[in-house]
């Protein structure tokens, strides 16, 4: 993949610091202070500057020496924008759900964490994206959700293949056992990442990351990033597997919406193939990180119950802001579209 | 290869986790080939495709869909 192009000063700085110095060290230069971002959430900048930091521990640039990984003066700059990222996070977090003792739930601390995951992504209901797609998107903004998330799901379960070291026993086991099935269970072809690079080549869509990127929001990228943040950081391989959990328990019911609109709109057999292989497997992930893994993590480490709750919230949250961008977009063009037609109507009138 | 082992996990509220399973035998004879290593078979019966759960079992009512 080659180099991201910069979207301001941050951004510009990392990408600046790679290509000047191909065997760094890499200094990142500070051309903009962290005072300046106000929503690092939904900044781009800072998004896509974390974003290419963290590649480099996945499939890196081309240019890019693979040294840069490790370059510690990178990871000073990573460490930077993670706190103010992992500090917003928290901040989202606390301004949606209230906090809850979970006293009342018992007091085993592994069921305790099972009822309130199961609770809180059922509170969740369907998201309103996931509607939008079944019954009144077109087929332009059902290809504009599909590029929005090609820069998660061309990389899907990626993140998560990260905690394996980091946790044991039957969390272990069973987080094995799903990422089996993310990555096609024996199968190359049915590789999640490929069903979904499938479903954009049957829409003559590019499947390479990189034609994503410049049209992702800041949104977007900050729920990728923020798996990253977890997965990355042994210290919040709770909040990782939280995360995860959250993440499966609302994909199923999605899933078979957005299916019901791809039907609608007659899209290739690709396109319905990766939402329908995702009703079904997402039902069997939806258990198995719930239960297997989050409930079986919390037992063998008690401590972990609250950081477990808070990356599902962080989910929850962070996923919902990349929704709310998506869908003020759709609908400001709807109704920018409509005020023209009123307009055009009125003048021809 | 030894012999196989199959498991049958409880969710409550949910589906039954199957490892291990072959196929899936409906009441009127109907037969679900199980493709992946864990299905899940729906229990609540509110799913679209039975007999694998679809997570109906988490929507606070189905509304249109009388399956
Ligand atoms: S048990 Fe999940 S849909 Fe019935
Ligand atoms: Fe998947
Ligand atoms: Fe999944």
């Amino acid at each position: 993949m080659h180099l991201p192009d910069p979207c301001g000063p941050l951004s510009e700085g990392v990408v600046r610091a790679l290509r000047a110095a191909p065997d760094g060290p890499h200094p990142v230069p500070q051309a903009r202070a962290m005072g300046d971002v106000i929503d690092p959430l939904t900044d781009r900048d800072f998004q896509l500057a974390l974003w290419i930091l963290y590649e480099l521990h996945y499939r890196g640039f081309d240019g890019v020496p693979d040294d840069a990984e490790w370059d510690p003066l990178l990871i000073v700059s990573r460490a930077g924008l993670e706190r103010t990222m992992e500090h917003a996070v928290r901040a989202l977090v606390g301004e949606r759900f209230e906090s809850d003792s979970l006293g009342h739930l018992g007091d085993d601390p592994a069921q305790r964490v099972v009822t309130a995951l199961i609770r809180m992504t059922v509170a969740e209901g369907p998201s309103q994206v996931s509607t939008f797609l079944q019954r009144r998107a077109g087929r332009k903004e059902f290809c504009e959700y599909l590029a929005e998330r090609a820069v998660y799901h061309l990389r899907e379960s990626d993140p998560q293949s990260f905690v394996l070291p980091r946790i044991g026993g039957p969390a272990k086991v069973a987080l094995a056992e799903l990422q089996y099935d993310e990555y096609g269970g024996g199968r190359p072809d049915r590789l999640h990442q490929a069903l979904f690079a499938d479903a954009l080549e049957s829409l003559e869509m590019p499947t390479d990351l990189a034609s994503y990127l410049p049209g992702a929001s800041g949104a977007t990228l900050a729920s990728v990033n923020v798996m990253s943040l977890f997965a990355l950081n042994r210290r919040l391989r709770g909040a990782a597997m939280g995360h995860l959990a959250a993440f499966e328990a609302t994909s199923s019911l999605p899933c078979d919406r957005i299916l019901q609109g791809a039907r609608r709109l007659g899209l290739p057999e690709a396109v319905q193939d990766y939402y329908d292989e995702h009703v079904e497997a997402d039902a069997v992930h939806e258990q198995l990180a719930i239960r297997n893994i989050c409930g079986s993590l919390v037992s063998e480490e008690p401590e972990l119950a609250d950081d477990v709750l808070f990356g599902a919230m962080a989910c929850l949250a962070v996923d919902g802001l990349a929704g709310d961008t998506l869908l003020r977009r759709w609908s400001q063009r709807r109704s920018g579209t409509a005020a023209e037609d009123h307009r055009a109507a009125r003048a021809a009138g | 290869m030894s012999a196989r082992r199959v498991t049958v996990q409880d969710c409550p509220g949910g589906p039954l986790l199957i490892r291990g399973a072959d196929e899936v035998v409906a009441a009127d004879g109907t037969v679900a080939e199980a493709t992946r290593p864990v299905v899940a078979v729906c229990r609540c019966g509110r799913s679209a495709r039975l007999p694998w759960c679809d997570a109906s079992h988490r929507a606070k009512r189905r509304s249109n869909r009388d399956d």
